[in-house]
């Protein structure tokens, strides 16, 4: 999937202009992740990658074709898009039947959505819930099934608002692997989040909004390592950085956000010190 | 769910807004009662056109087309409905008087929507749930209406949400047959009520950890007291109740259709 947005224009209803002139190109497989402080317009511009919200001004093609001139619906099968709150969504009387849903809206065999159902259950490790209503899970847990309703169809594209709020750290780093799965395939991954640590540890592409416009689009490693560019979008450098950038003194590379790379960084200075 | 921006209170000031809100309730209530009461087109034409000055005073007049426009749905269905049940009764013949009335009986429902978007539109839920105290309602009543009311454009917006959130899941809502497409309104309906039980649970929750209710006796910073304005509402719905009960009284029977003028 890939999806071109023109300096797109979007107005609310109340004349609130939260996107203003945003031009962002996302190719096949790639990982991008959309961070920025509240009411950037973060939530505002990925809506336009399913064509729930439509430009005002400017245009978005997803796979060449104008999100203006189709549906959502259309869109949808092959851009599937995980809501912030899951409450918006759930509405079934079992979790089986909630991921079923889609599954039957979008016409698939009653075999193939029995098998989808189980593997969705499993890679969400909610297999013991099947039989559950939703409404009875805890808030980490209904976010899950959010989740799981989306992944079931299995989408080229895969569209994440804030995927990992109230999420323990063994599923997000579930999440995580599912992400690095996912980009195997060749599939798409945008998301959208505040969670700094979370996205050092995934490496991806940032892209940074700032009152309706993009400040900066480059590797996680080398935006989330610009302490001037994070301080003005209210977001602090993830711990690792925050570390690095203040040992430059000792001959440490500044760029630094993965532990893996931390160790091998530190390893290097000790062994040429040492000589 | 422009019915609901057209019911959604901004703070602004007017001579609309610093009325009592008890007295403007009398006076939707008195319009309403007359549009209920009159059934001919020139009256409702009248109430219609009444509810005009004030819209400009308040300077609402923007949100108050909006509340038209969301109500223009509803108006044109029941003419359609009318048209269509005269026609059946009367055996399949339609006179041009059966289209006024039709006519009539949708205007009467605008009015009602209009008078009622305009104390909406100028009336904060806090000066709502003040009058409501003034007029002896308990507080826990007084306060759970002021939130309702605060919450039905909040409703609103999540009810767009929910659908936009269903519609990413492949949910067609204007597919199908009728049966079909009222089905399609499940997924959306229960999201919107289960939240809706969700956050008044929470709110119940959030507020007695913020020990809501804990002293009986409550005062008030603002109290209501009628001013100029309010006189001068009374004395106009004095007036308006006066001239309504003389027509009634004495020209009910033969206040003229426009059928009638355009026959001449
Ligand atoms: N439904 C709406 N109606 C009117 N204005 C809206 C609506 N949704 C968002 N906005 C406004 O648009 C702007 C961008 O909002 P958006 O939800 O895209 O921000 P965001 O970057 O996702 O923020 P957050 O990090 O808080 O989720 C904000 O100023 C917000 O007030
Ligand atoms: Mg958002």
């Amino acid at each position: 999937m890939v999806i071109t947005a023109e300096d797109v224009h979007f107005s609310y209803p109340n004349n609130v202009e939260a996107l203003k002139g945003v031009s962002l190109q996302i190719k096949d497989g790639e990982f991008v992740a959309i961070m920025g402080q509240n009411g950037a317009g973060k939530s505002t511009l990925v809506k336009h990658f399913n064509g729930l919200l439509k430009p005002s001004q400017g245009s978005v093609r997803v796979d060449g074709v104008e999100t203006s001139k189709t549906s959502v619906a259309a869109l949808a099968r092959n851009v599937g898009f995980v809501f912030q709150n899951p409450d918006h969504q759930l509405f079934s009387e079992t979790v089986e039947d909630e991921i079923a849903f889609a599954l039957k809206n979008f016409g698939f065999e009653q075999e193939v959505i029995e098998k989808r159902i189980t593997w969705a259950l499993n890679l969400l490790s909610l297999t013991q819930y099947r039989k559950t209503s939703p409404f009875l899970l805890s808030g980490g847990e209904r976010k899950r099934v959010a989740l799981a309703s989306v992944l079931a169809w299995d989408p080229q594209m895969l569209i994440l608002d804030e995927p990992t709020i109230g999420q323990d750290h063994e599923q997000k780093e579930k999440l995580r692997q599912f992400i690095v799965q996912m980009q195997t395939q060749k599939k798409t991954v945008v998301t959208v989040t505040h969670d700094v640590e979370f996205v050092a540890e995934c490496n991806p592409r940032v892209v940074l909004m700032k009152e309706g416009k993009i400040v900066a689009d480059g590797p996680g490693k080398i935006i989330l390592t610009n302490q001037q560019l994070l301080t003005e979008s209210s977001i602090v450098l993830p711990q690792i950085a925050q570390i690095f950038t203040k040992l430059t003194s000792l001959g440490l590379p500044k760029d630094i956000i993965d532990i893996y790379e931390a160790k091998q960084a530190i390893l290097q200075t000790k062994e040429s010190k040492r000589r | 769910m422009s019915v609901f921006e057209g019911l959604r209170f901004r703070k602004v000031y007017s001579p609309i807004h610093s009325l009592d809100p008890r007295i403007k309730f009398i006076y939707v209530i008195v319009i309403f009662v007359i549009a209920i009461i009159f059934w001919q087109v020139i009256p409702l034409l009248i109430l219609f056109f009444m509810q005009l000055p004030f819209v400009l005073l308040a300077r609402v007049q923007k949100q108050w087309l909006r509340s038209l426009r969301g109500a223009a749905f509803l108006a044109t269905f029941i003419f359609l409905l009318n048209i269509l049940a005269t026609y059946i009764s009367s055996g399949f013949v339609l006179l041009a008087f059966d289209f006024e009335r039709a006519f009539a009986l949708t205007l009467r429902f605008v009015v009602l929507v209009e008078s009622f978007s305009v104390f909406f539109l100028t009336t904060s839920p806090d000066h709502l749930g003040l009058a409501l105290e003034e007029t002896r309602v308990p507080y826990e009543f007084a306060f759970a209406f002021t939130t309702a009311v605060r919450f039905v454009p909040v409703l609103a917006e999540e009810a767009q949400t929910i659908m936009d959130a269903q519609k990413a899941r492949g949910l067609e809502l204007e597919k199908g047959s009728l049966l079909k497409r009222i089905r399609n309104y499940v997924p959306v309906l229960i999201p919107l009520i289960v939240s809706a039980i969700r956050r008044s649970l929470e709110l119940a929750e959030a507020m007695e950890s913020r020990a809501w209710g804990a002293t009986k006796k409550r005062t008030n910073l603002y109290s209501l007291r009628l001013h100029r304005g309010d006189f001068a509402l009374i004395a106009i719905i004095i007036g308006i109740i006066i001239v309504a009960a003389y027509v009634y009284i004495y020209f009910f029977a033969s206040i003229p259709a426009i059928t009638q003028f355009l026959q001449l």
